[in-house]
């Protein structure tokens, strides 16, 4: 099926699509053209399952931590979760001025979730793929991270906590005021300040999906990239790239929480 | 997709990147894990160990109060004691010197009584040899009367 290197990158790059096609139907695309009739009706399938797959394990393991924490020592599992929680904390302490319970858990989610999902691209980029064939899978791309439809699923969350905060923080009058005074506090200049903001505004949700996906989308080609390599000169390229990665994930995940903060902080502010 | 060696040498690729791990970057994460652990239980230990000397320290306390309260109580009373004392014993030398100005005075008394009656016999004899020249009308020789006056003198 991908014999030639342009192909195998292209395989690589396309999701496994279940979506309605215009002439067949609810059903999953056998090729790249399908999934690219089936238009916004489809659901990447890969992306989905891996995503709710990182996020469950996430959730499983902090509960089963919680469950069992003690006073005590902690064991492994609670000493982990506590790092995690206690580094989040004071980030969210630290960057997040206002007075709010939900920021610190939504800060430790986004931050363990993209994490987990993020570092599902260690995994050789065969290996899953691979598998996935045998049972029948023609496409499957593992780290939801590498998926614009992933990234924007958690930033348009995020949109709509700061749109959300934003008003009730500021009531509807004191956010339009926001959007429409600043920062030019003048009536003559209220189109071009709601222009600025409303930019402004569009840009954090935007900015947040793209660097997250930018990198980890990149990060996957040069994986796929060093794959086209002779079998026994792939790990030249392939364990440094690896290691770089070692920084690269926890970076991102740790710049889309800090974003977030800072992002819904801004939307506790009042500025009058 | 073909399985072929390019999965062999992500395989190679990826088995030297878990060895890099377990080499160079779980240790570091273990070990500040257990650092962790040991710092709890550090501080577990020494707010036991706070625990345990704040109940000791508490004993102590209530031991030297109770002690305290004891001593008092005996100085108390020993002083009270001392004060019957003392009391007492003033109580006894002021009867032992108005018993001792009692007998002076009575001594005193005495001795004025004495030595007015000596007076008053030499007088009385002088009278009554004055008297009993009125009624012989001479003299009487002092010298032989004496006697008799002193005799008479001295019964009064």
């Amino acid at each position: 099926m991908a014999n030639t290197p342009v192909e195998y990158i292209q395989h690589h790059l396309q999701n496994l699509v279940f979506g309605a096609h215009p002439e067949k139907g609810w059903i999953v695309a056998q090729t790249a053209e399908e999934a690219g009739q089936m238009g916004f009706w489809s659901i990447n399938l890969d992306t989905l399952g891996w995503s709710i797959a990182m996020g469950v394990l996430f959730l499983w393991l902090f509960r089963k931590a919680a469950l069992t924490a003690s006073t005590k020592v902690p064991g492994p599992l609670q000493n982990l979760a506590e790092m995690c929680i206690e580094f989040v904390e004071g980030m969210v302490r630290d960057t997040f001025h206002g007075r709010n319970p939900l920021i610190a858990p939504l800060a430790l989610t986004i931050f363990v979730w993209v994490f987990l999902m993020n570092s599902l691209k260690w995994i050789p980029v065969d290996f899953i793929p691979g598998l996935a064939h045998l049972f029948g899978a023609p496409y499957f791309k593992i780290v939801p991270t590498a998926d614009p439809n992933g990234t924007f699923g958690i930033s348009i969350g995020v949109f709509i906590l700061i749109i959300y905060y934003s008003i009730k923080v500021k009531g509807v009058g004191g956010f339009t005021k926001e959007l429409s005074l600043t920062p030019f506090n003048h009536w003559a200049l209220i189109p071009f300040n709601l222009f600025l903001e409303i930019l402004g505004l569009l840009t954090k949700p935007l900015t947040l999906a793209l660097r997250l996906f930018g990198n980890m989308y990149a990060g996957e080609v040069v994986f796929i990239l060093i794959a086209l390599l002779p079998f026994w000169a792939q790990w030249t390229l392939n364990l440094p790239w690896a290691i770089f990665h070692l920084l690269v994930i926890p970076l991102q995940a740790f710049i889309f929480m800090v974003l977030t903060i800072v992002y819904l902080s801004s939307a506790h502010e009042d500025h009058h | 997709m073909n399985i072929n060696l390019t999965l062999f040498g992500q395989t190679i690729a990826f088995a030297i990147f878990v060895w890099f791990c377990m080499k160079y970057v779980w240790p570091p994460l273990t070990q500040a894990m257990q650092e962790r652990q040991k710092k709890i239980a550090e501080g577990l230990d020494a707010a036991g160990r706070a625990q345990q000397d704040l109940k000791l320290a508490q004993e102590k306390v209530s031991n030297t109060l109770r002690e305290s309260r004891e001593q008092a109580t005996q100085i108390i009373e020993q002083a009270n004691k001392q004060a019957n004392a003392i009391i007492e014993d003033a109580k006894q030398q002021a009867q032992a010197e108005g018993e001792r100005l009692i007998a002076g005075a009575k001594a005193e008394i005495e001795q004025e009584v004495n030595r007015a009656r000596v007076e008053l016999r030499t007088q009385v004899a002088a009278l009554a040899i004055l008297g009993a020249e009125k009624i012989l009308e001479s003299k009487v020789d002092t010298k032989a009367h004496n006697k008799l006056v002193e005799k008479l003198a001295s019964q009064l």
